[in-house]
């Protein structure tokens, strides 16, 4: 019997349906089971009051601002690098050995696993440079971690701007780095943000770097040399070891909610800023 | 030298911060793990099947079959549901449908692992233990969650390469009578074959990276992984867990695991590019 | 004027990332720091918690990472203080090891096991992956879910020096890196078995004699119950400043009092047993 190559279309683009709904739907039972759980426990006091007995009773307060500082520390150091490099590769070079390398080394440095970057944040930061487990230790590592990210989209960012705003520049005499400075990067600022944002993302889902290089200290910190928690290694912890259920899901409701807000405006960002007309 | 001069040296200089990077990471990890790979000797290292380093015993073969096992599981997963969702999102939804998904595709992707590994762990361990058998820990656990997290990255790079075929394939073969699937299945998707081929490799040099999840689901157990529903081992996470307490010799044997993790990771990503051809992001 | 403006955001930015820095670079450790067994480390919360609320001047950081770890930081001077949950190796002697507290290690199985006592040559099987079946120890038909500690972990050393010997666990066992985690799994699983600090067992796991034997403080006391070990607090020169102030705490009725509460035997309960 020869099935018509109608029913047989019939049955593809069933099959396909059927494939498209179920992923949408594990994705949503995922993030359901963790936010049907946590949300009702989430309160002003669990925010801002800090863990006790190990994260038994009490909030989430040090990992907050651990997660925070962490975040704060890869920014500061990642941005600048991810922006100079973007700079360097639409404005002051053509395509050429040098600049795919350095494409080279980008791409390679995003496909490098999480627990490599732990492992060489602990012998580098952690031990060689005797930072110690530590905010500084932690930061420096996730810096490297969102380079690629804030480079890949600072570019975009850059690419994005017309060409006529950097020949206006230069007809009126304009320097290369004054065309950078005063008609491109203010320009390409939402998209840069949008890289930054993006990059804060990843950091504030980021654990095993962070257990490897930031310890996990409950204390409030008192300098970029102590050690600290953050909000994703304490959901992991508290998971794992059964401490606490209702804290592990009130805990992993707020990671959730912090990236679906944070990963929303960056996305709106792009459509809005950067991705201009078309798709 | 002029202002101007200098800064160009500057952005240069700042511009190879990423290779630098790269540089330092493979000189620290390759430095503290390539003696000790040498003092076993790369052989016994590498298709040793003993894992007991409180013996001296250095095998790490166990890890690779069991990496290489859940990754297969993940890509077998991963792939038709992946594919199948780019070619709906692509041909079988208005695209106004599809600029809607494509944020949310992202957004899945910013996930953290943990949670991906928190739902398997209280959702599909026991489902496994309790119907198939078996601790719940296993590859098959792991494989099928792993499968879900690469979900995203095969989804948007076969998107796009769909999204990127000439719009006169699709009008050609539909104007020569095909149906709209057999135009998806013999023409489209053949010629995005090369982009779906990337984002495959791509979807397996992360799901070969997963760490976190993968502690929490797969158990763990040094042994060779005799059927799915065995507890396993990746390379991984043989560093996550044993990390924590590990000196001396063991220590350098987990860098050690980590430069064989940094080989495969690069020859995968070298491939992706070759097979590509283009940069992805 | 005009080239000044433009490079105001680069040294404005350079300042920041300075001032950060310089404000980041305090003395590092104003506080202890304690580092070492995750067997010790939420016992060493629990002091450090009620020391630093009578002592709100000072910090004391405690952190995991093992008792090997925890040694060689002391060694290195990384931390002030090192937790073991081992005794000290023949070349570790030169530090100086301060016992705070006994801690059994239980065997334990899912509360629903219809078993509750074990011999040591049977417990040696099931962990070596002799016996695999759950039949052959006269419990219910189906195989055993072996878990342990991972490689490195002080209780995993002391289970294998103390109640395996020579025997070796079984590279088919599930791996799970803390004492929390192998309560969940055996707590999940009504098939497993494996061990973890007497002071962590709860309602979720079963605790099942060795030998006739009960895992509790009575039968440590009288040495009948013999898999128990120290927890030590190591420190590289006799302590001093903050590091005495906590160990006098710790030692004190009140410190052991409390770690009594959590589970542990207190030092004196095993010195007067010596007497």
């Amino acid at each position: 019997m020869i099935i018509s190559r109608h029913t047989t279309q019939r049955l593809a683009k069933g099959v396909i349906w059927v494939a498209a709904f179920s992923t949408l739907a594990v994705m949503i039972w995922i993030l359901l089971q963790v936010l049907v759980e946590g949300v009702p426990l989430l309160n002003f006091k669990f925010f801002l009051d800090s863990p006790r007995q190990m994260g038994r009773t009490g909030g989430i307060f040090s990992t907050i601002i651990g997660t925070l500082a962490l975040t704060a520390v890869a920014i500061v150091i990642a941005t600048p690098l991810g922006v100079g490099t973007a700079v360097f590769l639409r404005e002051y070079t053509r395509e050429s050995r040098v600049s795919r390398m350095i494409r080279f080394g980008t791409d390679c440095l995003a496909g490098v696993p999480s627990i490599i970057f732990g492992l060489f944040g602990f012998v580098f930061f952690v031990i060689f440079l005797r930072m110690g487990w530590s905010i500084l230790s932690g930061g420096l590592t996730l810096a490297t971690m969102i380079l690629p990210t804030i480079i890949c989209t600072a570019e975009e960012a850059i690419k994005a701007i017309p060409h006529s705003y950097r020949e206006v520049s230069f007809a009126l005499g304009g320097t290369r780095w004054q065309t950078v400075a005063r008609a491109i990067l203010p320009n390409a600022l939402p998209g840069i943000f949008t890289g930054v944002l993006l990059g804060v993302g990843r950091s504030v889902g980021e654990t095993a770097a962070i257990i490897l290089t930031a310890g996990s200290s409950l204390l409030m910190p008192t300098s970029l040399f102590s050690p600290i928690r953050t909000m994703s290694v304490h959901f992991y912890i508290l998971a794992r070891e059964g401490i606490s259920m209702e804290m592990a899901y009130a805990t992993g409701a707020a990671l959730i909610l912090l990236i679906l807000v944070i990963n929303t405006l960056a996305n709106w960002l792009l459509w809005r800023y950067v991705r201009r007309v078309g798709g | 030298m002029s202002k101007e001069k200098i800064l160009e040296k500057g952005f240069l200089l700042i511009a190879f911060s990423s290779i630098g990077i790269l540089a330092l990471i493979a000189f620290f990890i390759f430095e503290q793990g390539v003696p000790l790979i040498w003092k076993v000797g790369p052989g016994s290292f590498l298709l040793g099947e003993r894992w007991f380093p409180s013996r001296g015993s250095f095998g790490i073969f166990p890890m690779i079959v069991g990496s290489f096992w859940v990754t297969l599981g993940a890509l077998i997963v991963g792939v038709p549901l992946g594919v199948a969702c780019a070619v709906f999102l692509c041909e079988l939804t208005p695209p106004a449908v599809s600029t809607v998904f494509r944020p949310t595709i992202q957004l899945l992707a910013a996930i953290p692992s943990v949670i991906y590994g928190f739902w398997g762990l209280i959702v599909l361990v026991p489902l496994i233990r309790i119907h198939l058998g078996g601790p719940g820990l296993s590859v098959l656990a792991g494989s099928l969650v792993l499968g879900i997290m690469i979900l995203p990255t095969i989804i948007s790079i076969s998107e796009d390469a769909l999204r990127a075929l000439p719009r006169t394939f699709k009008e050609g073969a539909l104007s020569l009578g095909a149906t709209h699937w057999q135009t998806i299945w013999r023409v489209l998707l053949p010629a995005a074959r090369s982009g779906i081929v990337a984002s495959v490799i791509l979807g397996m040099g992360r799901a070969i990276g997963e760490t976190m999840a993968m502690i929490m689901i797969l158990g763990n157990a040094v042994q060779m992984p005799h059927s799915i529903l065995s507890s396993a081992r990746t390379l991984t996470t043989n560093i996550g867990i044993e990390m924590g307490y590990a000196t001396g010799d063991h220590r350098q044997a987990l860098f050690a695991t980590g430069v064989v993790l940094f080989f495969i990771i690069m020859g995968l990503n070298t491939l992706a590019m070759f097979v590509s051809g283009k940069r992805r992001t | 004027m005009g080239i000044r403006k433009s490079l105001n955001p680069i040294w404005a930015l350079a300042f920041f990332i300075f001032a950060i820095l310089l404000t980041g670079c305090q003395n590092p450790q104003g506080g202890l720091t304690v580092v070492g067994s995750t067997s010790v480390e939420p016992f060493a919360e629990v002091l450090a918690e009620e020391y630093m609320a009578h002592h709100s001047q000072r910090k004391i950081y405690v952190q995991g990472g093992g008792s090997s770890a925890g040694i060689q930081a002391v060694r290195t001077e990384a931390a002030q203080v090192g937790m073991a949950s081992r005794a000290l190796m023949p070349d570790e002697r030169d530090l100086i090891a301060v016992p705070i507290a006994y801690d059994a290690i239980a065997v334990i199985v899912h509360p629903s096991n219809p078993l509750s006592n074990l011999s040591q040559d049977q417990i040696k099987n099931i962990f070596s992956g002799q016996v695999t079946h759950w039949r052959k120890t006269g419990g219910r038909d189906h195989p055993i879910t072996l878990v342990t500690r991972e490689e490195g972990s002080g209780t995993r050393e002391a289970f294998q020096h103390l109640l395996m010997g020579k025997t070796e666990i079984s590279l088919g066992a599930l791996v799970q890196d803390s004492n929390g985690a192998i309560r969940q799994v055996v707590g999940d699983d009504p098939n497993a078995i494996g061990y973890i600090s007497l002071g962590l067992v709860n309602e979720r796991v079963k605790a099942i004699k060795i030998d006739g034997v009960e895992a509790n403080v009575e039968n440590i006391k009288e040495h009948r119950y013999k898999i128990v070990r120290p927890f030590l607090f190591i420190f590289k020169t006799t302590p001093q400043g903050m590091a005495r102030g906590f160990l006098d705490y710790i030692l004190s009725p009140a410190g052991q009092k409390l770690l009594v509460q959590e589970g542990l035997v207190s030092v004196t309960t095993i010195s007067d047993s010596q007497r």
